[in-house]
């Protein structure tokens, strides 16, 4: 049975729908209202509020806090500043992806790690000769993502940190209303947007402090169903849907590699060993042999097949991460959907699939499975370009 | 994601030839120029205004309050238009409404939802017969418009012509048409006959349920709920069923100004020249064909074909003049009823006002408002429209649009936007005198409003009254009809705006129509812009 989490007490208030789902053992809104509509909307025009708090946390923190991550992390996060976030991914010796999240300094010997599945046995098994020390902070802190392009107006209004001077994934520690919290400009919508971090003890108090300074810039608390649309919109990939982590898997076909899901960037190969180093050199040498690519799905070819039926085109409102079967062009299955969503801001159908990787480049035409009136046809969709939602004011 | 305006515009004219020329940059000759363009056409548009949009406009009115001066919401805006011109990504967002709240003065008032449980429920109060009827009716009406797509997208069909091309199109339509079960056309046929409140009655019994529900029956025409020929315009508001995940109604972010700005960098993107304060004097026309344009400051302009923006009045009997057209043409356009019947009353608010019947801030505020409170409310509203005056408790109908976009109003601070109805512009002192009246019509919206919303005098902190005679003065459009013309049955189809001439060409070669004068007439639609310029890119003349 899931657990309440810190911010629990204000949110159960305002869910007026029920609709509850479990993240990693707590209770999360999938959205306050019957539909997430409102919510995705403040998340694109004004700002919304999400509990992201079930997030898995963990505090290292040492003198060796450094070379200890370098090693299990594809990034040499050494390099970070203090005060710096990176996005990363870690990896099995085989090279394949246990998970992605986050990395921040906070200061020069402490790192917090963040994660979307349990890691701190995996991180403690490579801890042996480091001085560093391992602390699951999960349950100890709350965490609010505030995003929106109204997310830095409503924290100027509440907080004392400079968030001019902020920048794109970076963080401060700052007084809100009273309470310490860290704020990082992050999330997972593509957009403008921060994460406020916080003692569990003191979360209501800051969840208090936000919704009030938000009152006057049309902040909405946001449930999953609407963080789920706009990260399909921002392109990003999810542990568990888009993809599994290797130590879930019963075959290594299941198995990605961080190059397979588009995480190459975050690869730092030319330095002292580290997890799954080979295997990654070997892999980036011969080539992969899939690639997680984005997808907007054909709309005319999708109303045609609903005009066949005397109806008007449909989709599903929600964000949708059911596997679908992909396909050349006219031709043979390549690869599978893993998860996709109507953006009501693009006006495009759009998906996140995994394909064969002599299918990946920009502009391939694939086919796509869609179910009309019960029956599976297909429809054209084009490989482009992620993030499909990339504002400006993101990096502003 | 998108530039600021400015960079849109060129001070002047770069060339003193163009292949078209568009003249007045709303939304649709903005569509059309972006159509023209992207056909590979050098196209220049001439506004008049400092500002782009026309009646779709968008203007901080009040510092800090950006105001949807004239239209406010966006009614089937046609979804191929999004995705051939990439509007989405030139900054065209729209936000869907989340109710319709119409406030009484005795009880909780009737909100609809689009939650349908929700809304039965309201209904329910009023009716429990009502809310059951309501599924049914929704779905009659969404089947009804589902043939309107087939009518809206493409040019009116011609039912006297007996070219094979025409004929070929008319069966095909018929085809479509054919689809419907003949329960269904005889409903058709009522629709387009009846008055709003007969059709309803057909349904419902409730006065609370069918009165907001009549209304949008004579929106920007001059008729009551209760005229024949009403009931079509019910259509309207199913008509987003027919695209689909589109939900083409709603508020434009940023204003419906938004819109046009879209456009307008769509065009700019394929190359057109947009040019502010250029007002046209004459359309020149030699040996019977449109030549190009002489603008106000004495600059002349030659194209290959002009396409009007602007409403078929002012183009023929304005910029084009009597002498250079046939007797029955100039009849027929100075026949075509404008009648401007609405008015608008923009509010700058320091807080949110409170409604007695529901109070707080909640979702009921986030869609439309509307004071409709009986059928007999708005049919006396209309009489006293009828005899030269505006309605003293006329129809509103309103929207918050600062609630759901935080972008056209301070923090905290607000934008109300009021539609008014009836505020005719042949008042009985002549419309020319509306100026001293104008005010008194402000008033007396507020003060309907301030019955059901006590607080909202003293939320004012600025406020601007549109009657029908500034529409015309200010924006252009005669008589002050939002529609460039009525949107009655007479009016409509093949006879927009004159019988034969609902192609969006005329009798001047080399002069086009594109704006919603034309097939197929108003709204925030963006369809006359684009089949006009469709049409004229398929004809020889370009």
């Amino acid at each position: 049975m899931p657990i309440p989490s810190p911010f629990h007490e204000r949110t159960a208030a305002l869910c007026t729908s029920m609709r509850w789902k479990d993240w990693a053992g707590y209770y999360a809104v999938c959205s306050f209202d019957t539909s997430h509509e409102r919510e995705y909307y403040a998340l694109r025009h004004a700002a919304g509020l999400i509990d992201v708090s079930p997030l898995f946390k963990y505090s290292v923190s040492g003198p060796d806090a450094g070379e200890f991550l370098a090693q299990v992390m594809v990034k040499d996060v050494r390099r970070l500043e203090v005060g710096q976030v990176t996005y990363l991914c870690w990896c099995d010796d085989a090279g394949k992806v246990m998970d992605d999240g986050t990395v921040t300094r906070l200061a020069q010997d402490r790192f917090r790690v963040t994660a979307a599945e349990p890691s701190r046995a995996w991180l403690e098994r490579y801890a042996r000769g480091y001085r560093v020390t391992i602390h699951d902070e999960s349950a100890e802190i709350g965490a609010l993502s505030l995003q929106g392009p109204m997310a830095r107006a409503v924290l100027a209004d509440c907080c004392d940190a400079d968030l001019d001077r902020l920048g794109f994934f970076r963080g401060t520690s700052a007084d809100l209303d009273g309470t310490g919290v860290w704020i990082s400009r992050t999330g997972y919508t593509g957009d403008l947007g921060y994460e406020v971090w916080v003692e569990a003890a003191r979360a209501t108090r800051v969840w208090d402090a936000l919704v009030a300074a938000g009152k006057a810039h049309a902040l909405e608390p946001a449930g999953l169903d609407a963080m789920d649309v706009t990260r399909i919109e921002a392109g990003f990939i999810m542990n568990g849907v888009d993809y599994f982590s290797a130590n879930h898997c019963m075959i290594d076909a299941q198995k990605s590699s961080p190059f397979e899901l588009g995480l190459g960037w975050t690869v730092d190969l030319d330095r002292e060993p580290f997890n799954g180093q080979a295997a990654l050199r070997a892999e980036k040498e011969r080539g992969s042999r899939r690639r997680l690519v984005g997808l907007v799905i054909d709309w005319d070819a999708l109303e045609a097949l609903y005009a066949e039926h005397g109806l008007p085109p449909e989709v599903c409102s929600q964000a949708w991460r059911s596997g679908v079967p992909v396909y050349a062009a006219g031709g043979r299955q390549v690869g599978k959907a893993t998860s996709g969503a109507w953006s009501p801001l693009l006006k495009e159908n759009l998906a996140l699939a995994d394909v064969e990787a002599s299918c990946a480049s920009l502009g391939t035409r694939l086919d796509f499975e869609v179910t009309v009136e019960y029956e599976r046809r297909r429809v054209p969709a084009l490989v482009t370009r992620r993030p499909f939602f990339n504002p400006e004011r993101k990096r502003r | 994601m998108h530039e600021s305006s400015e960079a849109l515009l060129s001070p002047r004219p770069k060339k003193s030839r163009y292949d078209a020329i568009v003249v007045g940059g709303g939304h649709n000759g903005l569509i059309a120029a972006a159509y023209l363009a992207r056909a590979g056409k050098q196209v220049l548009v001439l506004e008049r205004r400092h500002v782009l949009g026309g009646a779709a406009v968008s203007e901080e009115v009040f510092p800090g309050f950006t105001f949807s001066v004239c239209s406010y919401v966006v009614s089937l805006f046609r979804p191929h238009i999004i995705r051939e011109l990439e509007l989405a990504r030139h900054g065209f967002d729209l936000i869907p409404l989340e109710a319709s709240f119409l406030p009484l003065l005795d009880g909780e008032g009737l909100c609809r939802w689009s939650d349908p449980h929700r809304t039965r429920r309201e209904v329910s109060r009023f009716s429990p017969r009502d809310a059951e009827t309501l599924g049914e009716f929704s779905l009659a009406m969404s089947r009804l418009a589902r043939f309107s797509k087939s009518i809206i997208d493409r040019p009116a069909p011609d039912p006297t012509s007996l070219a094979p091309r025409e004929l070929l199109r008319n069966l095909r339509l018929a085809r479509e048409l054919g689809g419907m079960d003949a329960d269904l056309a005889y409903l058709n046929h009522k629709l387009m006959t009846m008055s709003a409140v007969d059709f309803l009655d057909l349904w419902f019994e409730s006065e609370t349920l069918k009165a907001p529900m009549s209304v949008s029956g004579i929106i920007g025409t001059f008729l009551g709920v209760r005229s024949p020929g009403s009931a079509y315009v019910l259509l309207h508001h199913y008509m987003g069923e027919i695209d689909g995940a589109f939900r083409s109604w709603g508020f434009s972010r940023g204003g419906t100004g938004q819109v046009s700005l879209a456009c307008a960098r769509a065009a700019r993107a394929h190359g057109a020249e947009i040019v502010c304060e250029a007002p046209v004097e004459k359309i020149r026309v030699e040996g019977g064909r449109a030549r190009g344009v002489v603008l106000v400051s004495g600059d002349e302009l030659e194209a290959k074909v002009v396409v009007s923006g602007v409403d078929p009045r002012r183009t023929f009997l304005g910029l084009v003049g009597e002498e250079h057209l046939d007797g029955e043409f100039a009849r027929d356009i100075r026949r075509y009823k404008y009648r401007g019947s609405s008015g608008k009353v923009n509010l700058a608010l320091d807080g949110l006002p409170e409604f007695t019947c529901r109070p707080g801030d909640g979702p009921h505020l986030r869609g439309d408002i509307a004071i409709a409170p009986s059928i007999d409310y708005l049919e006396r509203a209309y009489d006293e429209a009828k005899y030269g005056d505006f309605s003293s408790r006329p129809y509103l109908n309103v929207v918050i649009p600062s609630l759901v976009d935080p972008s056209v109003a301070p923090p905290g601070k607000h934008v109300m936007s009021i539609f008014v109805q009836y505020a005719p512009y042949e008042i009985k002192e002549g419309p020319a005198h509306w100026p001293e009246r104008r005010e008194a019509f402000g008033d007396a919206v507020v003060e309907t409003l301030a019955e059901y919303a006590p607080t909202l005098p003293d939320r004012i902190l600025h406020r601007q009254v549109l009657s029908p005679w500034d529409l015309e003065q200010e924006f252009g459009l005669t008589e002050g009809n939002i529609f460039h013309g009525e949107l009655s049955l007479e009016q409509l189809l093949f006879l927009r705006p004159a019988a034969g001439w609902a192609r969006y060409r005329t009798p001047l070669r080399g002069l086009w129509m594109c704006a919603s004068g034309t097939h197929p007439g108003g709204g925030i639609m963006g369809a006359p812009g684009e089949l006009a310029a469709k049409t004229l890119l398929e004809s020889r003349e370009l």
